[in-house]
């Protein structure tokens, strides 16, 4: 390591010190799966997967998650493959080696909103917009930590200078290189709910933390009972140690 | 009916006759006489011995699906947790088997701690013991970088990079380590290799830690050795019932954690993918290397961090020499007794240390915490055997009560 690197990397450390003591703390609110046997509000889950599709697809990916898997959330095979035919994903290469573009099907993943890495970064200013697959477990208190940053733009204080970013309180350093993405009314939900800012927001936590954590629910339930048969099985155990004990006393 | 038992007792005798299995398990794990007086403390080494064969069960299942290169690793971890059939259970089993195995193994040796579990004649079962460590925090290293995500890829970078502050020959041996310029693919691939293997190696070691213990016998919370027959009661079934109630109650804990928090002994950066060019605000080890993670860093110099830091393990290896006492439990140790639980609630704030940014306090309060680590062993103990006046040891451990 060179002495270049290593003042680099002291600077920015230093730098995400002080900057991180500045982002407020996410608050908590109450999602349907918040509580330790809580479940993922399907309904809500939805409209969350309309405000992706609709708002955030257009520059983040949700690479790590099929449109099969959206059967998780309660979408038949022939509306999972309508929901899939409005993208466009690479086709394999056909017989004169030219790849071409047809719609994504049921079986496919997400597909990319940019051809590349590079694409991503050139698109917005240089600031790669992160993968949403996992967003919720990559963050500390990830659920309320979107939700808080989704709802925490402002303007920024006076003589605060933010560059070529935006001013949020949650963001650690307070500035982020995303423009508030939602305002309200940013869709028009299909089941009729009114799309209020907060509403659209908790919709869109809501199916993140789907996407993050597919297996939520069936650990849950599994949990449930896994716990309490061992419950049982260490009460029996118990029992038969101090039965067993008991003979030595004699 | 009878006829059938009987057969298979003559099956059981032709092959005990060729290669004596049954009789071996029968000496070592169904008569093996134990100390009739152990308490709790001694669930912990059969315990320890169960979450290895876990880790080793889930990890030979994981490494059918996961893919050792820099481009697919995390995708192939997503992967297990999305499609692999209860992909999700068997790699949160994993993830948390691992800082379980570390929990009981760390409560096992402050076990021997309490009770002079080291000292004579078991000082090898004890370097064994220490062996054992060592090779579960290479494994547990080399595993955490598998994933791939941005803490792998910057611990391995943070913990490589210390063989580098060997003097003349360090940065040959770092690169040496990497199999190039970084930390990059030949370095996750070896890692790979070694995670595997080194579990395996830990077995061989398992079984040389329990012919040494079965050589000797069990410790127990008395320190004195057993005078006779009717000190002892056989393994099977007054222990073997004990451990299943143990195990029981500690799968209890660990199956609430793998089912209701399987993160919260992780850390959030690990579910970004590794990325060169990004370093983290804080890089921070998982939650069992962090005392040592303090004492490396406590020290002002490189090259002193790391020596300091191997030294905080190495000098266990000395512990059997250094304890200059003659007797065993602390029950019958005042001072010791004290100086103990100085020392465990000196480990707890190194570990906590650990986890903050070197800066301000934590530095000052990580200092104090290394010093006194240190003192502990190789100034304390020494001149406390010569000067502690230890209470009067028990008779026998069939009549411990005599001697109250």
């Amino acid at each position: 390591m060179n002495l270049f690197t290593l003042s680099f990397l002291i600077l920015s450390f230093t730098f995400s010190l002080i900057s991180a003591d500045k982002a407020l703390k996410p608050e908590q609110y109450p999602f349907s799966f918040s509580k330790p046997l809580g479940k993922i509000d399907k309904n809500s889950a939805q409209r969350g997967l309309q405000v992706y599709i609709e708002v955030c697809a257009s520059c983040h990916g949700l690479k790590h998650v099929a449109y099969r898997s959206l059967e998780g959330l309660g979408y038949n095979k022939d509306q999972i493959n309508r929901i899939a035919a409005q993208f466009q994903i690479d086709d394999l290469p056909n017989e004169e080696g030219e790849i071409l573009k047809r719609e994504a099907i049921y079986s496919d993943y997400f597909v990319e909103p940019y051809e590349n890495y590079n694409a991503a970064k050139v698109a917005n200013n240089g600031a790669y917009p992160p993968d949403l697959s996992l967003m919720v477990k990559a963050r500390k208190d990830g659920a309320n930590y979107i939700r808080s940053l989704l709802l925490g733009y402002t303007d920024a204080p006076v003589g605060f200078d933010v560059g070529e970013g935006y001013y949020n309180k949650y963001m650690a350093g307070n500035v982020i290189a995303m423009p508030q993405p939602l305002y309200g009314d940013d869709v028009e939900y299909k089941d009729g709910t009114n799309a209020s800012l907060e509403q659209e927001v908790n919709d869109l936590v809501t199916f993140l933390t789907w996407t993050s954590m597919p297996d939520l629910e069936d650990r849950r339930s599994a949990g449930l009972k896994v716990i309490f048969f061992l419950f049982i099985m260490t009460i029996v155990f118990y029992l038969s140690y101090r039965k067993i004990w008991s003979e030595l006393k004699k | 009916m009878a006829s059938s038992k009987k057969n298979t007792k003559g099956i059981i005798n032709w092959i005990d006759y060729r290669l004596p299995v049954v009789s071996f398990l029968k000496h070592s794990a169904v008569d093996y006489p134990t100390p009739r007086n152990l308490n709790y403390w001694w669930n912990f080494g059969s315990l320890a011995g169960f979450f290895l064969l876990v880790q080793i069960i889930t990890g030979v299942i994981l490494s059918m699906h996961y893919t050792a290169h820099v481009d697919h690793a995390f995708d192939s971890i997503e992967h297990i947790m999305r499609n692999v059939n209860h992909g999700w259970l068997i790699r949160y089993i994993h993830m948390n088997g691992a800082s379980f195995f570390f929990i009981v193994v760390y409560i096992h040796i402050f076990r021997g701690l309490y009770y002079g579990s080291y000292k004579a004649p078991r000082e090898l079962l004890w370097w064994l013991g220490i062996l054992i460590l060592l090779l579960m925090m290479a494994t547990a290293f080399m595993g955490y970088v598998l994933p791939w995500g941005q803490m792998s890829f910057w611990g391995a970078t943070v913990i490589t990079n210390l063989f580098s502050a060997i003097p003349l020959i360090g940065d040959s041996i770092t690169q040496w380590l990497w199999g190039g310029y970084s930390v990059d693919n030949p370095t996750l691939s070896r890692f790979y290799t070694l995670h595997f293997l080194l579990p395996f190696l830990i077995v061989g070691v398992v079984v040389l830690h329990i012919v040494a213990l079965h050589t000797h016998g069990s410790n127990n919370p008395l320190g004195i050795d057993r005078k006779g027959p009717q000190d002892s009661i056989p393994f099977h079934p007054f222990y073997t019932i004990k451990d299943l109630f143990g195990l029981s109650f500690a799968l209890t804990i660990f199956f609430a954690v793998v089912f209701f928090a399987p993160d919260f002994l992780g850390h959030p950066d690990n579910y970004i993918p590794a990325d060169p060019l990004k370093t983290p605000a804080h890089i921070v080890p998982e939650w069992y290397f962090l005392p040592f993670y303090a004492i490396l860093r406590a020290i002002p110099d490189k090259l002193g961090g790391v020596i300091a830091m191997f030294s905080a393990i190495f000098v266990l290896f000395l512990l059997p020499w250094l304890d200059t006492s003659k007797v065993r439990s602390a029950t019958f140790r005042p001072i010791y007794k004290i100086l103990f639980w100085i020392f465990l609630i000196d480990a707890i704030v190194l570990g906590w240390v650990g986890s903050k940014p070197a800066e301000g306090i934590y530095i000052i309060i990580s200092r104090i915490a290394t010093l006194y680590y240190f003192l502990h062993f190789l100034i304390l103990l020494p001149l406390l055997g010569k000067f502690e006046r230890n209470r009067p040891l028990p008779e026998s451990i069939g009549k411990p009560v005599l001697a109250e």
